[in-house]
C-alpha cells in the first residue's frame, strides 16, 4: 500500500476570532487534521494575497484564511476587507489552474472550536483528493495543460 | 541541550521547547524537536524543559541570554494569549527587548489536536522553525504610553449602568451618565418585584437613582443620546445630542401641574408597555429621574395644531419653565473610557401568531403583566382581564416564547423561567383561588435561592408542564372550553397531548439585542454578535472587557442577565475603569502602521482603507501617514499598500514572509524561481 498522501496547508489565524477558535480546540481536546500550519496575523484583513501566493509557491498544497464573521471584525470590517481581496485572489488563482479547494477563506469565531476543526477537517480532506500542488511544475511549467499566457485579471465588481 | 558558536554581530536565537508536563511531551518527541532546532541557522542554543513557564524555566532563558549572548528567544509552548507576556518579561529581565521574542504554540494547535506523534512532531517542528524565521526579523520595540482622562462614559441608565456610574462616582471620578429616555430606571422601573426574594423593585432601585441625581460626580443626560464617538483609549471626545425637553431645566421645580392640566392623553407603549395612558407631557413614573417632564412633540397640539399651551399658562414657576422654542443641543465632551450598558428588548410576540397576542385579547405580553402588578401601574396591581374589570381565574403562563427555539432564538433568555415563577405567585397571592398553569421546556433555576423559590411554588400548587405550547386558541371543542382560551400542549412527563382552558394567557418572550445595537457596536468600533449582544474579550476571563481597548459592557446589552449579574457587571466595569483612571498612564502595545514618507506614492488606497481614520492624507506633500495613537495595528491599509511602503509594526512583511517559509521547511522546493 502506498503512502496516503498528506497535504500541508498554511493557515493565516485572525488574532481576535480565529486563532482563538484553534486555541479552544485545542484547549477543548477536538481531534483535527494535523495538516493546517497556523500562522497568527492581527486581522484577516492583514493577509496580503502575497502571502497566500509565497505560501503556494514554497511548497504549500493549500491556504487556508480564517477570520471573524462579517460584522463581528475586531477592527470593524478589516474581514470584509480580507473577502474583497479573496474574491480577486480566487479568479486569478482560477485563471493560473490553482483548484478553488485549495485557497479558502472561512469564518470561526473565537467560541467557534468545533467549527473550526471541521472546517481544517473538510478542506484537509479535499487537498488530498486534489493531490499534491506542485507549483513549480503545474503552475509555472504549465503541467496543468494551461497555457502560462496570464492574462491581465478583469477587474469584478465585488 | 545543544550549543553553537556564532560569529560576533549575528544573530543567537535560544529556543526552548517545553514539555508542559506530558501535556506536548506526550504526543511531540520534544527532545527530538530540540535537537532538530539547535542545527538550525541562527540558533545559538536550544533546549527542552519541563515547565518552561515556571520560574526555573524563565531563568533558563534569562540566564542564556546574559551568559551565551543571545539575540532573540523562542518558546514553543502553549498559546501567546497564555504567557506570552511571561516570556517577555523573562527577555526583559535578560536585557533583551520584549519583543525580541516568539512564542510557537505547540500544545492548543498541536499536541492537543491530534494523537498521530509522527504529525504532531512534524507540525511541532514546522511551528517552531516558523518562530525561529519569524524572530530573526524581530525589531526592538517600545510600548506606547497613553494618558487616560479621568472622566468616564456611561451609556445607558439601567440598573447596570446606575450601578457602575455610582461605583466610579463614589470613587472621586467624574461620570457623564447618558441615557435615551426621559429618565433612568430602565427595566427595573417597570418591575412590581424582584424574584426570588419579591422585593418590591421600586423600592430597591428608586434610592439608587436618587443617589444619581444628586451625586456631585455625576453629569446625568436623559433624553439624549451618543451620536458621535472620536478618539482611543484613555482619550475619547464625545458628541452627545441632548434632545428638546420643551422644559427648561433651570427654572421648573417639577411639581407636576403642567401634567395635571394637560388636556391630552396618548397610550403609553414604552413604560405602560400599551397598558395604560400618560399625559402628551409626561414624565414615565412618579419618581423618575430627573424630574423634569418631557413634551411628546409628535402628540402635542400646540406643535401639530399651533393651539394650547396648557401646560405653558399654568406653569407657576417665575419665568416660566415651558419653552416651546426649545432645540436639541450638542454637547461635546472628553472621556478616557466608556462603560456600555444600553440594556436589552423583549422578543415581539406577535412573531409567533399561534400564540395569539394581538388577535385574543386576554393573552398578555410578560412586561403588560408586570405593569397591571405593579401597585403604581395602570390597573393599581389588581389583575384583570383585558375588558380591565373581571379577574381570571385560571392564568396559563407559556415559557421560552421566542428563546429556545431554532426559528427565532436558539439561546436561552436565562431569567423567563424565575420571572414566570414569580408570576404564578403574585396570581396565588391577588387570587388565591385562581389555577395557575406553567409551561415550560426545562426549569432553569440556577441562583441563590432560585431553586428554593421554584420549591415555594410547587408547594403553593402551581401545575406544572412539562412542554412547549403549540397553540393558543379561542376555538372551543367542548362545552368547558366555551369563552376559554385554550392552551394546546404536549404533556411530555405523562405523553399526551392536552388542552387547558384558561381566562388568561401570559407569554414570557425571549430577552433580545436592542435593535440598534448594530449601530451602536459600529459607533463604539466594538463587536456584535449574530443576536446582536455585544462581545467580551473573553468569555471567562474578561467578561466585561471588549475587543476595543477603554469600552467596556455591563448588563443585558451581553446577554441576557438578570438584576445581581447586572449590578454585579455595572460594578466590574467600575473596577475596571477605575484602575486605569488610578494608573494615570497605561502602555499600550506598539504594533502599529507606519508609512515611509519618503517613499509613499500618495495614491489614498489606504486612506479609506482605515476603519478608525487614522490615516491622513498631507495634501502639501502628496503623502499619507499614520497618526500612531489612532491606529490600532489591524494591518489592512500594510496589505493594501501597492507600493508596499507601509510597515506593521511586529507583523512586517519580512517577519511574516520568513515565517511562511519557516512553517514549510520540510516541503519547500529546492530552489525558488524568482
Amino acid at each position: 500500500m502506498t503512502k496516503q498522501f498528506e497535504p500541508v496547508i498554511v493557515g493565516f489565524l485572525c488574532n481576535w476570532c480565529s486563532y482563538r477558535a484553534a486555541d479552544l480546540a485545542g484547549t477543548a481536546r477536538i481531534h483535527y487534521a494535523p495538516n493546517m500550519r497556523p500562522i497568527r496575523v492581527m486581522c484577516s484583513g492583514r493577509v496580503d494575497p502575497q502571502f497566500v501566493l509565497k505560501a503556494l509557491r514554497e511548497g504549500a498544497d493549500g491556504v487556508m484564511i480564517a477570520g471573524c464573521h462579517p460584522g463581528e471584525c475586531h477592527y470593524v470590517n478589516g474581514n470584509i476587507k480580507a473577502l474583497r481581496r479573496f474574491i480577486l485572489l480566487k479568479a486569478m488563482l482560477r485563471q493560473l489552474g490553482v483548484e478553488e479547494e485549495r485557497v479558502q477563506l472561512v469564518w470561526a469565531s473565537a467560541s467557534e472550536g468545533i467549527i473550526l476543526a471541521e472546517k481544517v477537517d473538510k478542506m484537509t480532506k479535499a487537498v488530498r483528493a486534489l493531490g499534491p500542488l506542485n507549483w513549480n511544475e503545474k503552475v509555472i511549467g504549465g503541467g496543468n495543460g494551461h497555457k502560462v499566457v496570464v492574462a491581465a485579471p478583469v477587474a469584478e465588481e465585488v | 541541550m545543544s550549543e553553537k558558536n556564532y560569529p560576533e554581530g549575528g544573530e543567537r536565537v535560544g529556543v526552548y521547547i517545553c514539555h508542559c508536563g506530558t501535556n506536548i511531551a506526550k504526543v511531540v518527541d520534544v527532545e527530538d524537536v530540540a535537537t532538530w532546532a539547535g542545527e538550525q541557522p541562527n540558533v545559538a542554543v536550544s533546549r527542552e524543559y519541563k515547565f518552561m513557564c515556571s520560574s526555573l524555566g524563565q531563568d533558563l532563558i534569562e540566564e542564556d541570554i546574559k551568559e551565551k549572548g543571545l539575540t532573540k528567544i523562542v518558546v514553543a509552548s502553549c498559546s501567546p494569549h497564555m504567557h506570552e507576556k511571561t516570556f517577555r518579561t523573562a527577555c526583559e529581565r535578560g536585557g533583551l527587548n520584549p519583543f525580541m521574542f516568539e512564542m510557537a504554540n505547540i500544545r492548543e494547535h498541536d499536541s492537543w489536536t491530534t494523537d498521530d506523534e509522527v504529525a504532531a512532531t512534524l507540525k511541532a517542528k514546522a511551528l517552531t522553525n516558523a518562530a525561529i524565521e519569524r524572530v530573526v526579523h524581530h525589531q526592538p520595540l517600545e510600548q506606547l504610553p497613553v494618558e487616560i482622562n479621568p472622566n468616564t462614559l456611561v451609556v445607558g441608565g439601567g440598573i447596570a449602568g446606575i450601578s457602575a456610574a455610582l461605583e466610579l462616582a463614589d470613587g472621586g471620578h467624574h461620570v457623564y451618565l447618558v441615557e435615551r429616555e426621559p429618565s433612568i430606571g430602565g427595566h427595573m422601573a417597570q418591575l412590581d418585584k424582584t424574584f426570588p426574594t419579591l422585593d418590591c423593585s421600586a423600592c430597591i432601585l428608586t434610592p439608587k437613582m436618587v443617589d444619581v441625581d444628586q451625586h456631585p460626580n455625576i453629569t446625568l443626560l436623559t433624553w439624549s443620546a451618543v451620536e458621535k464617538v472620536d478618539g482611543y483609549l484613555g482619550n475619547f471626545t464625545i458628541n452627545v445630542r441632548k434632545k428638546a425637553r420643551y422644559v427648561n431645566e433651570e427654572h421648573c421645580t417639577g411639581c407636576g401641574i403642567c401634567i395635571e392640566k394637560c388636556p391630552f392623553k396618548v397610550v403609553d407603549d414604552i413604560f405602560e408597555a400599551g397598558l395604560g395612558e400618560r399625559k402628551v407631557i409626561y414624565r414615565p413614573f412618579p419618581q423618575a429621574v430627573p424630574k423634569y417632564p418631557v413634551i411628546d412633540k409628535e402628540n402635542c397640539a400646540y406643535f401639530l395644531r399651533g393651539k394650547c399651551k396648557a401646560c405653558q399658562i399654568f406653569c407657576p414657576t417665575e419665568p416660566n419653565s415651558i419653552d416651546f422654542e426649545q432645540e436639541d443641543e450638542i454637547l461635546t465632551f472628553d472621556v478616557g473610557n466608556i462603560i456600555l450598558a444600553t440594556g436589552f428588548d423583549l422578543f415581539d410576540v406577535k412573531q409567533i401568531p399561534q400564540y395569539g397576542y394581538g388577535r385574543l385579547a386576554n393573552v398578555f405580553t410578560s412586561l403588560e403583566f408586570e405593569r397591571m402588578v405593579n401597585a403604581a401601574g395602570p390597573t393599581d396591581g389588581k389583575i384583570v382581564l383585558r375588558d380591565m374589570e373581571s379577574s381570571p381565574k385560571s392564568v396559563a403562563i407559556v415559557h421560552c416564547v421566542g428563546s429556545r427555539d431554532e426559528n427565532y432564538h436558539s439561546y436561552c433568555s436565562k431569567v423567563c423561567c424565575m420571572y414566570s415563577l414569580k408570576f404564578a405567585h403574585l396570581v396565588h397571592e391577588r387570587i388565591p383561588d385562581a389555577d395557575v398553569y406553567n409551561c415550560y421546556i426545562d426549569m432553569r433555576t440556577p441562583g441563590k435561592g432560585y431553586e428554593e423559590f421554584y420549591n415555594r411554588l410547587l408547594e403553593e400548587e402551581t401545575h406544572f408542564i412539562r412542554g412547549k405550547v403549540a397553540e393558543v386558541t379561542d376555538a372551543a371543542r367542548t362545552p368547558e372550553e366555551e369563552g376559554k382560551l385554550i392552551v394546546q400542549v404536549e404533556d411530555t412527563l405523562i405523553g399526551r397531548q392536552r388542552r387547558v382552558p384558561v381566562d388568561m394567557v401570559i407569554l414570557s418572550p425571549a430577552m433580545e439585542a436592542k435593535p440598534d445595537s448594530k449601530e451602536v457596536s459600529q459607533l463604539f468600533k466594538m463587536g456584535c454578535d449574530f443576536d446582536g449582544f455585544f462581545v467580551e474579550r473573553h468569555p471567562k476571563l474578561d467578561p466585561v472587557a471588549t475587543m476595543t481597548e477603554g469600552v467596556y459592557i455591563a448588563g443585558a446589552c451581553q446577554g441576557p442577565k438578570d438584576v445581581p449579574d447586572s449590578v454585579a457587571q455595572g460594578a466590574a466595569t467600575a473596577a475596571r475603569v477605575a484602575g486605569l483612571i488610578n494608573l494615570g498612564t497605561v502602555m499600550m502595545e506598539p504594533v502599529r502602521a507606519t508609512i515611509s514618507q519618503d517613499d509613499c506614492s500618495g495614491c489614498k488606497i489606504c486612506n479609506n482603507m482605515c476603519p478608525y481614520n487614522a490615516i491622513i492624507f498631507h495634501e502639501d506633500r502628496k503623502v499619507s501617514e499614520v497618526i500612531t495613537a489612532l491606529c490600532q495595528g489591524c494591518g489592512t491599509c500594510v496589505a493594501a499598500c501597492p507600493s508596499g511602503v507601509i510597515s506593521g509594526a511586529h507583523f512586517t512583511n519580512d517577519q511574516l514572509f520568513s515565517q511562511i517559509e519557516g512553517i514549510l521547511w520540510d516541503v519547500r522546493p529546492e530552489k525558488v524561481p524568482a
